[in-house]
């Protein structure tokens, strides 16, 4: 059985601002295991990315509210900033979303890798570099690209660096936030399967791979959440989500999906309509039931998790009556 | 309730108030401009008047004391302050209203348009201003009134207004709305009122601060050289007189220092609003 | 890399010919005729009419044809022709200018280069530390307010009249005699010392708030995030934001030559020194025409090469530019 490298219960965090409080992580639990890729998979706006800044730095006025996070099982929530520093980059990373900007304009790659990892009581030796070099020789990169400065880079080769840097010390758990929102198609693939074989190679524990395209985590993920304005829609595995969907909009998400060899004359894609509540004092509820076809009078109280099968959760107080039909 | 409800819908305007600095350098721009106006009323003396003993140290009579023939410093100082402020002002204003045409004129329209104008900003910004502005004063015939001087002193400054006002025009306008403007073929003059004006509005007064600011330390600068309004008193005026006059060798600091340090009072005022402006209107320098 | 260094040469050259065009043009064209004045008042002066006749005058001769003027006035400046100061008379505008260039340059060069050092240091310093950041900035924003004119005074009357420690004027006692003897350097730097204090003092307070400015704008760039994120001290990323915030400090001291120029005249005026700008001054209030043009020229050619200086420094520095990617911050 092997272990939980992330626990997360109850979590909330909230952003505090003069009109209030956005409630963006509103009540999050779930697990992710050694070997394991969880992808995160909901609109803009939904809450992955304040996981993601939860999880490694809450910058006001971000502020944790209540709930825990074991890492490795410890709750970092509760950890002095001094001893989480130490966690950074060696137990937890992130492949940043701005990872195209994400690096200084006057310092080479080697300079700044050299000083990071100097940072964690690590000597930039030659035997370090050598690591490193076989690392990018992974991602397809010559070796020549230490010298370079980032200007120097197209985005696609600034993306695999920054996936070589942010592993380099073999992190438990990495989180990958949109790292293929800015790419075109064959990179996209190239960058997905890069963090599965990362993940095979044990090069990194286990991995949250944040995006809006579950296309992708269909590719890769092991387990699908799908989150919506702040809370958990519905969880489980990949094959149980994708075709066997309980929560209303986790069905909305997959009949979505244009499909292969399907032409528009033949099949109209069909969106959700509406927007994505504003999470700005939001109350109790469900959040879906105003874009939501199946609501009803019940849907006003929050719903709670309940199981579907196993490893598969769902929060939604009409799953069962509605059934797994995903044609609409 | 209806206070709270206030400031909810007008963010700004509450993060304005609440800002330290602007709220202290509002008060005393507002003060120095008040010095100006009741000032010189505030004394029985005109501002050449030979009213008692020179060489007389600040006191109930003369507030700023005397000069070295016997003038009231208070008086010439506050009356001095009208005349450089004024300048300032209008320069400021002048030098403000060209540039952001220029500007906006180089941003917008981009290409030949835009090389041309940067020359031309280019080449002004690498002149020395006050050497540019003594050598105009220097063939300006006849009387200099407040309005050349004005006019003369925006032609140095408006060169850093376009700078500034190019680079922000350059940013709303690579934004997509712009474009969707520009696409559906509404008027220019529609899309400079809605998309990029109201922008621009923050900004532009922003650099209009710093434009009143160089604008009255240039006037004073060019007083203080001889070069200013050939007429009545300036603030300028004022501290070259104490100069010639030796004032600081034989003692009588107070005619020279305290003109200048209501000056970099006022200067520094100027400064606070624009830095707190800045914090407003860029809400992540909120947080430092 | 050279597109970025002949494009500027180009403004350069562009902005001298201007520059040079204004001298000659402005006072043919300025209602009053002040060139006609002066050498009026030549022709009252020994050895006036061979004034008249010189080279440079010819430049301004009514019976030649404007293209005709304008050419000589360049060919008279190849030849360091700047014709003769009435002030000085009857040296010519080219020796003043000679002889004290220097006491521009010992006061402006130290001043430059040193506030600019000191003040990005204070600045960095203050953009880390909070506490002590809400304590001296104001104190940086009083200083870099102050008018030159004014903050001299404050200086002569501080150290020269109240403490006595410094002379007030010239750039040496009337007693000595020039040369390289000890007395005399000392007596020197004496002189030299209040009226670049004045300078340094302003513009270190400007420098420490651009730099401070720009530390704390790069603790919120992307770079930064990425760096906290990956465990990297507060120390590290404070130094990779310097690293970035110098360059638009070295574009900043391009810019900022204009404001020392007009630093140097204020102050030369104070302390009677004897540089450029306070003779530019007093030529001006002499209507010594050929004097003021001289020195104006001469002010602009060392601004120019000073520019020219400060690109190449920066793009020494800024990869993006070295490799010609961009042009500067």
């Amino acid at each position: 059985m092997r272990e939980n490298i992330l626990e997360v219960k109850d979590l909330k965090a909230y952003y505090k601002i003069l009109k209030g409080d956005v409630k963006a992580v509103d009540g999050v639990t779930f697990n992710i295991k050694r070997g394991e890729i969880l992808g995160v998979a909901g609109e803009s706006g939904c809450g992955k990315s304040t996981l993601a800044s939860t999880f490694i730095t809450r910058k006001p006025p971000l502020q944790h509210i209540s709930g825990e996070v074991n890492l490795l099982g410890e709750d970092i929530m509760q950890m002095k900033e001094k001893k989480f520093k130490k966690m950074r980059l060696k137990d937890i990373s992130i492949i940043p979303q701005y990872a195209l900007d994400a690096f200084s304009p006057t310092k080479k790659i080697r300079t700044f890798i050299a000083d990071l990892v100097r940072e964690h009581g690590i000597s930039p030796d030659k035997k370090f570099f050598a690591k490193v070099e076989e690392r990018l020789d992974m991602v397809n990169l010559d070796p020549s690209v230490l010298n370079r400065f980032s200007i120097e880079l197209s985005g696609g080769m600034k993306q695999r660096v920054i996936m070589v840097i942010s592993s380099i010390l073999d992190p438990a758990f990495i989180i990958a936030d949109e790292i293929t929102s800015a790419l075109d198609v064959s990179s996209q693939r190239f960058v997905a399967t890069l963090l599965a074989k990362l993940r095979d190679e044990e090069i990194i524990g286990s991995a949250m791979f944040i995006t809006h395209d579950l296309s992708i985590l269909y590719q890769i993920a092991d387990r699908i959440m799908v989150m919506y304005a702040g809370r958990i829609a519905e969880i489980g595995p990949t094959d149980e989500i994708v075709n066997n969907p309980k929560h209303p909009y986790t069905k909305a998400l997959i009949s979505s999906l244009p499909q292969v060899g399907v032409q528009y004359k033949d099949k109209k894609l069909s969106g959700i309509e509406g927007t994505p509540p504003h999470l700005l004092n939001i109350g109790d509820g469900c959040r879906f039931r105003f874009r939501c076809p199946y609501a009803e009078e019940v849907c006003t109280n929050t719903p709670v998790r309940e199981k579907v099968a196993a490893g598969h959760y769902t929060a939604c107080h009409r799953w069962r009556e509605l059934g797994s039909d995903n044609n609409d | 309730m209806l206070l709270e409800n206030f400031w909810k819908n007008h963010e700004n305007l509450y993060y304005v108030v609440k800002n330290k600095k602007v709220m202290i350098g509002i008060s005393i721009v507002v003060f120095m401009f008040l010095l100006a106006v009741i000032g010189p009323m505030l004394t029985s003396y005109d501002y050449d008047e030979f009213v008692s003993n020179g060489f007389q140290a600040p006191s109930a009579d003369h507030w700023f004391g005397t000069t070295f023939m016997g003038k009231d410093v208070f008086t010439r100082v506050t009356l001095g302050l009208r005349t450089s402020l004024l300048v300032g002002l209008i320069a400021g204003v002048i030098s403000t209203f060209v540039g952001c045409i220029i500007g906006f004129l180089a941003g917008y329209y981009g290409g030949v348009i835009d090389e041309i104008l940067m020359a031309m900003t280019n080449i002004f910004i690498v002149i020395p201003s006050l050497a540019l502005l003594i050598i105009i004063s220097a063939y300006l015939p006849g009387d200099r009134g407040i309005l050349i001087m004005s006019l003369i002193i925006s032609v140095t400054a408006w060169p850093w207004t376009a700078r500034a006002v190019r680079s922000q025009t350059l940013a709303i306008r690579s934004q997509d709305y712009v474009n969707l403007s520009r696409i559906s073929s509404i008027s220019v003059l529609q899309i400079i009122k809605e998309d990029i004006a109201a922008n621009m509005l923050s900004y532009v007064f922003m650099v209009f601060i710093l434009q009143f600011k160089g604008a009255i330390l240039a006037a004073v600068g060019l007083e203080f050289l001889g070069l200013g309004p050939t007429q009545g008193i300036s603030l300028g005026l004022v501290l070259q007189n104490a100069l010639n006059w030796n004032a600081i060798q034989l003692g009588i600091w107070w005619w020279a220092i305290l003109p200048g340090l209501i000056l970099t009072i006022f200067v520094t005022a100027l400064y606070f609003i624009n830095t707190g402006l800045d914090e407003v209107f860029n809400p992540r320098l909120r947080e430092m | 890399m050279g597109k970025y260094l002949s494009k500027k040469v180009l403004v350069y050259l562009i902005t001298f010919f201007v520059a040079v065009t204004v001298n000659w043009a402005v006072p043919r064209f300025m209602p009053g005729d002040p060139i006609s004045l002066l050498l009026a008042r030549f022709s009252g002066m020994e050895g006036g009419r061979e004034i008249i006749q010189s080279q440079f005058v010819q430049t301004f001769g009514f019976d030649q044809p404007l293209l005709v003027q304008y050419f000589n006035f360049w060919k008279s400046l190849f030849v360091g022709d700047l014709g003769i100061s009435i002030s000085f008379f009857p040296a010519p505008v080219m020796d003043i200018v000679k002889n004290n260039i220097i006491y521009d340059f010992i006061i402006l060069v130290p001043a430059i280069i040193l506030s600019w050092i000191v003040g990005n240091k204070l600045g960095a310093y203050s953009g880390g530390n909070k506490k002590i950041d809400n304590r001296v900035m104001p104190f940086f924003y009083f200083l870099t307010s102050a008018p030159e004119f004014w903050f001299s005074m404050v200086l002569v009357f501080v150290f020269g009249v109240k403490f006595g420690w410094f002379p007030v004027n010239g750039a040496y006692s009337s007693t000595m005699h020039p040369g390289f003897n000890f007395a005399f350097i000392f007596d020197v730097l004496k002189h030299w010392f209040l009226p670049f204090l004045s300078i340094f003092l302003i513009q270190v307070g400007g420098w420490a708030i651009g730099m401070r400015n720009m530390i704390i704008y790069e603790k919120v760039s992307n770079y930064s995030r990425y760096m906290k994120s990956l465990g990297a001290s507060d120390k590290l990323i404070r130094s990779y934001g310097f690293r970035n915030g110098v360059l638009p400090q070295v574009t900043g001291l391009a810019i900022s030559l204009s404001t020392f120029v007009a630093a140097a005249v204020f102050v030369e005026r104070v302390f009677a020194y004897p540089g450029l700008g306070n003779i530019m001054v007093k030529a001006v209030l002499n209507q010594d025409f050929f004097l003021m043009q001289g020195c104006f020229l001469a002010i602009i050619t060392m601004v120019l090469v000073a520019n020219f200086i400060v690109d190449i420094i920066y793009m020494l520095i800024d990869p993006r530019v070295r490799l010609s990617y961009s042009e500067e911050v």
